[in-house]
């Protein structure tokens, strides 16, 4: 009895082990009934499809890529501003000139800020538009192809950061330096930064037809830091706001002495009086160098046209276009909110957030209630424009979106969270932990006059023991979260390539009807497209020999090639000529010194083989296409630099 | 007024130029990697992809096990549109001679004609499914142990390899077969006016 009861009361203990141990584990999170209204939440089902696109940058990855949401699913990387081997950008003789800048061929880049078109204010998917941090470039990615088609360099500009924001209707896409510098570039002593260095904000226009871009002008700043912008919406259509730090001028230790003063701006630049400016005359045009280069759809090639001089404007000369709000404490985020009212700004190192009005804004300015000026651009009285302030919300405000609803979330960096507050109250309403460290926070349309509001993806700057470690360097992460309810609920982490800086988001439904299936054959303007097996051919000028080469399942041709020479440069061009969805092949020569090619149906591409031994060397296809892949694959005989043999070339025979 | 029947026999022998605008026949090939199936239009006078490119593709499959391309033309682009316009004046002919015996001799030479075009067709579906490339790269053999054919089926649905194959008439089709109705029931109508 004794004994029976000792049992009853080890296995009573055993059990109360156990149910204590297996909550605790996932306690971390959320409860165990919550995680599976979760897990509902964010599958979708094979073969379904995701409600949003997510266009998320890379960061220092160059890239931006392509997820899908709420699953957190990758689809694509597509490269912008850094080589990619393979997709062959920045590889192939194509795409080379994508990469062409003033400074020359620059293989990488760190792309921030992804913004899509818009049309009226709302999210039209025509492009994404993404900025280079270090070498200011701005990317236009066309939403058909979901590849990059336009690059242009941004002169008189250093850490294009405060961009790639677009205006309502696409007018303007606007890219601002973060670091001033001489404008013109010259050599002078650092320390003679105060009052000599500018801060140039590009106004740089989108043609409504083709999406062309150009830098229409750039507004000469005092030498700030100009951290983040966004667009004026609705009422305040027409303006555009810019975050400035450093507005001490300091060149050195800048962690300390561009912390000094209490408050810094936020610039407000009408820039339809600007344009109104220039199309009248305004502005002085200024020698510059700096490329623009354009991919066509029909060439599948890429041109790189170097520009040589660009419009400035001086903020003065342009009375009532600039204003600068007080804004406390270094301000990183510049947001707008959906009706055009409140101007964000996140003091990324004051306790509080700073909400402005732009109603109390103009009519500040109509009565003149100026705080002094800074380089002749008058400070408005920051009471004056205040809207309201968000009482310590957390710390390190970085960022704010807004769901359309009347609510506005904001990261914060050091406390780790995303915040809900309300617009016009600025009473917090609920707080989320983020693992950890967030950034930026997305919710699909959250730029524009009409979000998404169902989720917000946060955008973290550290992971830790989030997910399985993988030595020193661990994955990069997002969280989803739902914000249908009152309160947040986190749904999903996902790992990221590259630091998931900033995104985009837009429903599916926009996109995904215009997204092209393959390019046309008949349409393809290559210069060196064989659009036949009867138009391939191969031909020798001098030491340059172009191969004219056509690819469908499941051979190359010509797939035997002889009377190539070592010491011979081969340009090998070759189109796919299949017209079928998803049907893509790829290339590669042994000991070619540059990427494969991957060649959509209907598409050229081009790499370069210079043979260095006589020999018969093969090439093959690199993607898995048919069932005959195994089979696709070709010689080609090299022989001495002094052999006299023919060129030919065959198949089949 | 004009009679019933003579109306019908001409309504008939303007319905089966319905064949000019819409096609007679449509084969369509499923497949698992073909979310949306492969499909070939007939008409009377082409071959047409039923999504851009789908002929060109159905090729690049069947070149596999050894089909031959489907031709851009064949003779019977000719022969039927000739056939066809010749029925439809004759046809109207008839009508305004309003003859109701002559409605019965027409539709007897249109259901000949058509049958004859029925068999054209399978033989030229037989050609294509059995005449293959001695080099194809895959050859399949039925449990017989005889080569395995391709044919499409001539009506209805079949499995074809990872393929499953449908051939259905179409809208030109059902023009025709209306119009041949009419001309049938206008004989009916004809004889019992003529009473």
């Amino acid at each position: 009895m004794k004994r029976l009861s000792k049992l009853v009361l080890l296995s009573a203990l055993g059990a109360l082990t156990l149910i204590g141990c297996n909550p605790a584990g996932k306690k971390s999170d959320k409860g165990g009934a919550l995680s599976s209204s979760a897990a509902e939440k964010v599958y979708v089902a094979p073969g379904e499809h995701d409600e949003f696109y997510a266009f998320v940058s890379g960061g220092f990855s160059g890239q931006l890529a392509v997820y899908g949401l709420p699953s957190g699913r990758l689809f694509k990387v597509i490269p912008v501003f850094s080589q990619d081997a393979e997709k062959a950008w920045g590889y192939n003789e194509e795409t080379k000139p994508m990469l062409n800048t003033s400074y020359g061929f620059v293989p990488w880049d760190d792309s921030h800020h992804p913004d899509i078109s818009q049309t009226a204010g709302e999210l039209d998917g025509r492009y994404v538009f993404i900025n280079a941090n270090n070498t200011p470039r701005i990317a236009k990615i066309d939403l058909t192809t979901f590849e990059t088609t336009e690059i242009i360099e941004v002169p008189n500009s250093a850490g294009n950061h405060s961009s790639s924001f677009v205006t309502e209707n696409t007018e303007y896409v606007v890219a601002g330096t973060r670091f001033s510098v001489p404008v013109p570039q010259r050599d002078m002593p650092i320390s003679e930064y105060k009052g000599n260095f500018k801060g140039a904000l590009s106004f740089i226009s989108v043609n409504p037809e083709d999406g062309g871009m150009d830098v229409k002008f750039q507004l000469l700043m005092p030498g700030f830091n100009y951290d983040l912008s966004h667009p004026g919406r609705g009422k305040s259509h027409g303006w555009f706001f810019f975050t400035t730090y450093n507005t001490e001028e300091a060149s050195t230790l800048l962690e300390v002495n561009a912390s000094q003063n209490d408050k810094d701006f936020i610039a407000a630049v009408n820039w339809k009086k600007i344009e109104e400016y220039v199309n009248n005359g305004g502005g002085k045009m200024m020698p510059a160098n700096y490329a623009h280069n354009v991919y066509d759809e029909h060439t599948h090639t890429a041109t790189s046209t170097m520009k040589k001089e660009v419009l400035v404007v001086d903020p003065s000369e342009v009375p009532g276009a600039v204003y600068l709000l007080p804004t406390p404490k270094s301000p990183h985020g510049c947001d707008v909110d959906p009706s055009g009212e409140y101007i964000v700004g996140n003091g990324k190192l004051s306790a509080n957030l700073t909400v402005h009005s732009f109603t109390k804004m103009l009519d500040a300015i109509e009565n003149k209630k100026f705080d002094g000026d800074a380089y002749g651009i008058p400070i408005l009285n920051f009471d004056s424009v205040l809207a309201g302030t968000v009482e310590q919300p957390g710390l390190g405000p970085l960022h704010t979106e807004f769901d359309g609803k009347g609510n506005a979330y904001t990261t914060f960096f050091i406390s780790s969270e995303v915040v809900k507050w309300k617009l016009g109250t600025w009473d917090v309403v609920d707080r989320k932990s983020t693992y950890y460290s967030v950034g930026h926070l997305m919710i699909p349309g959250g730029n524009s006059q009409k979000p998404f509001g169902k989720y917000v993806l946060a955008m973290n700057k550290i992971t830790k023991d989030r997910y399985l470690p993988t030595g020193p360097e661990v994955t990069q992460s997002a969280q989803l979260y739902d914000i249908t309810g009152e309160k947040m609920e986190l749904l999903l982490d996902f790992p990221t390539v590259g630091e998931p800086h900033y995104a985009a988001g837009i429903p599916a439904d926009i996109i995904k009807p215009n997204s092209k299936k393959i390019f046309k054959l008949e349409e393809n303007k290559h210069k060196y497209a064989a659009l036949s097996e009867a138009d391939t051919k191969v031909v020798r000028n001098g030491k340059e020999v172009h191969v004219y080469m056509t690819m469908i399942r499941s051979h190359f041709s010509p797939d035997n090639i002889e009377g190539i020479k070592v010491g011979d440069k081969v340009y090998f061009h070759i189109t796919n000529l299949e017209q079928d969805y998803d049907v893509p092949h790829g290339v590669s020569m042994i000991g070619a010194n540059t990427s494969e090619l991957l060649i959509m149906p209907g598409q050229t591409e081009s790499f370069v083989w210079e043979p260095k031994q006589p020999g018969v060397w093969p090439f093959y296809c690199t993607d898995f296409c048919s069932a005959l892949h195994q089979e696709m694959q070709g010689y080609v005989r090299v022989s001495p630099a002094n052999s006299n043999i023919e060129l030919s070339w065959s198949l089949g025979e | 007024m004009m009679k019933k029947s003579k109306l019908l026999m001409l309504l008939g022998s303007v319905l089966i130029l319905g064949l000019f605008i819409f096609p007679l026949w449509n084969i369509t090939l499923e497949a698992p990697q073909y979310p949306t199936p492969l499909g070939m239009d007939i008409y009377i006078n082409d071959f047409a992809d039923a999504n851009p490119h789908d002929i060109k593709n159905i090729n690049l499959m069947n070149h596999y096990v050894g089909m031959k391309y489907i031709p851009e033309s064949i003779p019977e682009f000719k022969i039927f549109p000739a056939v066809i316009i010749g029925m439809s004046i004759l046809g109207l002919l008839f009508g305004f001679l309003g003859r109701h015996k002559l409605y019965l001799a027409w539709f007897i030479l249109m259901s000949l004609l058509a049958l004859a075009g029925i068999y054209d067709f399978y033989l030229w579906e037989y050609d294509y499914g059995h005449n293959l490339d001695p080099k194809a790269i895959m050859k399949f053999t039925n449990p017989d142990g005889s080569i395995m054919g391709f044919q499409p089926p001539l009506f209805g649905t079949k499995d074809i390899l990872n393929f499953t194959a449908h051939s259905y008439p179409q809208l030109g089709a059902y023009f025709l077969a209306a119009g041949m109705a009419c001309t049938f029931i206008a004989f009916f109508v004809g004889k019992k006016e003529s009473k």
